[in-house]
């Protein structure tokens, strides 16, 4: 009983963390070219429905996953045009991309509202999949969520054992500096701003295509935000960003399976779980923050004019 | 006309007849501008007199109107600071280029297409390490860029021009940074350089360094070139003649009074910085009447604060301030304002003046409270009117009317202004930092008169200056700061430059308490 209470919540943390996985790397890539993208709700909202509607129609959930990566990294392309090339106001532009995201992802789901489609299935992997304890929490996954554990590795060696990411890095920190180094800013950010939308949409086609499969509206439930804490509680780093979307997921499955075991709380004190210990973790992480040296991106944010310093 | 210069062997860089245009200005006026292989080349001239438009030319950064460029004899066009450096060109800034969150590694090859995708980064780091021996540069390549002094931050950039394969190394104000210790440094590097066949260019304003390092001078003056000469040619004053257009008296006469009463006491005085790191840590000294106190450091090490928390911009977290006697600790800045504290900001576009309000509207920001200028709630603008006119005539502030905007004002009539508003309120006490930076010969020379004025007239004047021969020659006392501690004191009179630069370096001759070393080493 004690031990299959444990594997479900642990199976279930893993399952749960995905989608704020792909949403959070994405974003630690934005914010480490130096932009600010608070769009991550609106630009999963509207990937988990094209992705859904996509999927419903060509019966193929990968034509889904590609459509929901074009649809969140269209969107934030607008972002990137108005604030790297019009140089307005991030935190504004971010937020009228969320409402913008939402109301659009209502819209286009109108009729998707409860239509069933295809998804992605667990994986059942021979011999692995059926060991004791460990079948179940590390081997009973669908491909999202290996490929989303995969994704840590690949972004941590690309951020900083690479070229490219070692100018990705410049940017965000100091743009003056790498434009005089011969690094085109303006194209740097926009890159990893569309790489943002890409995988946020893609986080949103994991909760449409697989982990609630389906289509309502507000389906991401604040997970967008949740990601965005995340970036901060990881000091933009990819590993610890899974250790806090695992955290979260965990908060997330105590709230499904304490009321199996007799533990009786209000729901509306378990739904508010997950939030709260977002909070928790914000203020934890802004603390530890101060004492080391290492914080954001300093130039996260600030629009890169030429000339100007 | 074709100059068979350009053909001869042992020219590194010509220019010929370089015009650069900004909106207003000719910032070059048909510049011509030799430099040889193996010399070190100083660039002399006022601000605004057009060395660093011209360096930025030949670094690629600025196209000019007119003119031609040849390295090596050979014509060049320069389109960006990339196409400089595949000619050999490289330039180390006033303001580093350098990323501090990145190492020095990382640094020296940012924006390299080498290594492709993989950061390799033994073979740089061999690089970095035989250019560092070979030219006598010492540096860490895996120390982040924050945890170096800016003296080693100059040398990350030194090299990382190297290691681009730099023949002509320009430097814009390299010693404006640096202790006296650092300087010799740098110095013995640009010889070594120079010796191996590299052109050094050294932009500077300051003479002694110029008649210390280069073996030719070429002078610019209102965007043309004076001459350019060998240095065994001329002196000092020859040079400041050229530079200025008049001659220049070096020493300004500073009578001996005995000090008066005590103004300022500052005791144990901790501050932070607006990280919440010890920016202050147990400063205490004295200020009396007609007395100037010289602040020496390099920046950065707390002289920032001590002026914020002197004047209440900042909360004190431990120890005492007092004003003639008074505890002035806990007291607002309108406060000590009230109480007669002029300041003279580190910055005087932010701190010092409003940019988009008048002339005379900025002249009385400290005096509108109280009459003559306020009656009860009104401002009477008669008053401000012959106020202003008044004190634009007597501080000789060189603008179209007395409601022209502050932002419009050159740095020395800027710098005039707020001298006129603080010196007007005849204060007991001056807090002056870095009152002549970036300011010209004139105007360096008007604005030191007046602190000398004041100080005959009974002020306590507290000078901050990263400035070495300005604290030296202006102050009656030195306090030398180095990680927000006082390291010791010397008089004005006499002081060992070598001694102070010692201090400023982190070497403890105040007898009280001797961790600041070993701090310095640990936090490396």
């Amino acid at each position: 009983m004690e031990t299959a209470f444990i594997i479900t919540i642990l199976a279930t943390a893993i399952q749960a963390g995905a989608p704020v996985i792909y949403a959070a790397v994405g974003e630690i890539f934005a914010e480490r070219s130096g932009i600010l993208n608070l769009g991550v709700e609106g630009m999963m909202l509207v990937g988990a429905v094209s992705g859904f509607i996509v999927a419903v129609n060509t019966g193929n959930p990968w034509a889904g996953v590609i459509a929901a990566m074009l649809a969140g990294g269209l969107l934030s392309l607008i972002h990137a045009f108005l604030t790297i090339t019009l140089h307005a106001d991030q935190v504004v532009s971010g937020l009228a991309l969320t409402i913008f995201g939402a109301g659009l992802s209502s819209f286009l789901g109108q009729n998707y509202v409860g239509v069933q489609g295809p998804q992605f299935n667990p994986i059942h992997i021979p011999v692995l999949s059926d060991l004791p304890i460990l079948g179940p929490i590390l081997f009973d996954y669908d491909i999202l969520v290996y490929l989303s554990v995969l994704l840590i590795p690949l972004s941590a060696y690309f951020i900083h054992h690479t070229r490219p990411g070692l100018h990705l890095r410049a940017v965000g920190e100091d743009p003056a500096t790498a434009d005089v180094m011969g690094i085109n800013v303006a194209r740097t950010r926009y890159i990893y701003t569309f790489v943002g939308g890409v995988l946020a949409g893609l986080g949103g086609a994991t909760l449409s295509l697989a982990y609630t499969p389906g289509w309502t509206e507000g389906l991401s439930g604040g997970r967008g935000w949740i990601a965005i804490a995340l970036v901060i509680f990881a000091f933009w780093e990819p590993w610890r960003a899974m250790v806090g979307a695992y955290l979260f997921g965990g908060v997330q499955a105590l709230q499904f399976n304490l009321q199996t075991i007799g533990i009786t709380i209000p729901t509306y004190f378990l739904n508010m779980l997950p939030y709260l210990f977002t909070i928790l973790v914000l203020v934890f992480a802004t603390g530890e923050r101060m004492k080391r040296h290492l914080g954001a991106p300093a130039a996260l944010g600030i629009p890169y004019i030429r000339g100007e310093r | 006309m074709n100059t068979p210069t350009a053909r001869q062997p042992d020219i590194a860089v010509e220019m010929r007849d370089i015009v650069k245009r900004f909106p207003g200005v000719v910032a070059n006026d048909h510049v011509t501008f030799i430099a040889l292989r193996g010399e070190i080349h100083a660039l002399l001239g006022e601000n605004g007199a057009g060395k660093s438009t011209l360096m930025n030319v030949l670094s690629g950064l600025y196209t000019p109107e007119e003119g031609e460029i040849f390295i090596n004899g050979e014509k060049v066009v320069f389109h960006s600071p990339r196409d400089a450096i595949a000619a050999g060109v490289g330039m180390v800034h006033q303001h580093f280029r350098l990323v501090p969150t990145l190492t020095v590694i990382e640094n020296v090859i940012l924006g390299l297409d080498d290594p492709k995708f993989r950061l390799k980064l033994e073979g740089a780091r061999a690089k970095i390490q035989s250019l560092s021996e070979q030219y006598g540069l010492k540096i860490d390549p895996d120390a982040f860029i924050w945890q170096l002094s800016v003296g080693e931050q100059q040398r990350v950039e030194i090299i990382k021009a190297l290691y681009r394969g730099a023949q002509i190394l320009i430097l814009d104000e390299p010693t404006a940074v640096l202790t006296p210790q650092e300087t010799e440094e740098l110095f013995r590097t640009l010889r070594s350089m120079a010796e191996k066949g590299h052109t050094i260019i050294f932009i500077s304003h300051k003479l002694d360094e110029v008649m210390a390092i280069a073996d030719r001078v070429t002078v610019l003056r209102q965007g043309k070139v004076v001459a350019t000469v060998a240095i065994d040619e001329v002196n000092k004053e020859k040079l400041a003649e050229m530079m200025v257009g008049r001659p220049v008296i070096f020493r300004i006469e500073k009578p001996e009074i005995e000090p008066g009463e005590e103004v300022l006491r500052v005791e144990d005085l901790h501050v932070r910085n607006d990280k919440g790191l010890p920016a202050l840590q147990g400063v205490s000294f004295v200020v009396r009447e007609h007395e100037i106190v010289g602040v020496a450091g390099v920046s950065g090490n707390g002289q920032t604060e001590l002026a914020e928390a002197l004047y209440g911009l900042r909360p004190v977290e431990k120890g005492r301030i007092f004003l003639y006697g008074r505890d002035i600790t806990q007291a607002s800045t309108r406060d000590i304002i009230r109480e007669g504290v002029a300041q003279i900001p580190e910055d005087r576009h932010r701190e010092g003046s409003v940019g988009n309000m008048g002339i005379s509207e900025n002249l009385i920001m400290k005096h509108y409270r109280r009459s003559p200028v306020s009656r009860g709630p009104l401002i009477d603008w008669g008053y401000v009117r012959d106020f202003a006119r008044k004190l634009v005539k007597r501080f000789n502030i060189a603008a179209p009317s007395i409601h022209t905007k502050a932002r419009l004002l050159s740095g020395g009539n800027l710098q005039k202004l707020i001298l006129a508003r603080e010196l007007s309120s005849e204060p007991g006490l001056i807090i002056a930092m870095h009152p002549t930076q970036g300011l010209d010969v004139g105007a360096t020379e008007s604005v030191r008169k007046q602190l000398l004025e004041e100080r005959e007239k009974g002020a306590g004047i507290l000078l901050i200056s990263e400035d070495l021969d300005e604290v030296m020659q202006l102050s009656d006392r030195i306090l030398v700061i180095y990680e927000g501690q006082i390291m010791g004191e010397t008089p004005g009179e006499g002081a060992d430059r070598n001694e102070i630069g010692l201090m400023m370096a982190g070497e403890n001759r105040s007898g009280t308490g001797d961790t600041s070393l070993q701090r310095n080493t640990s936090n490396a």
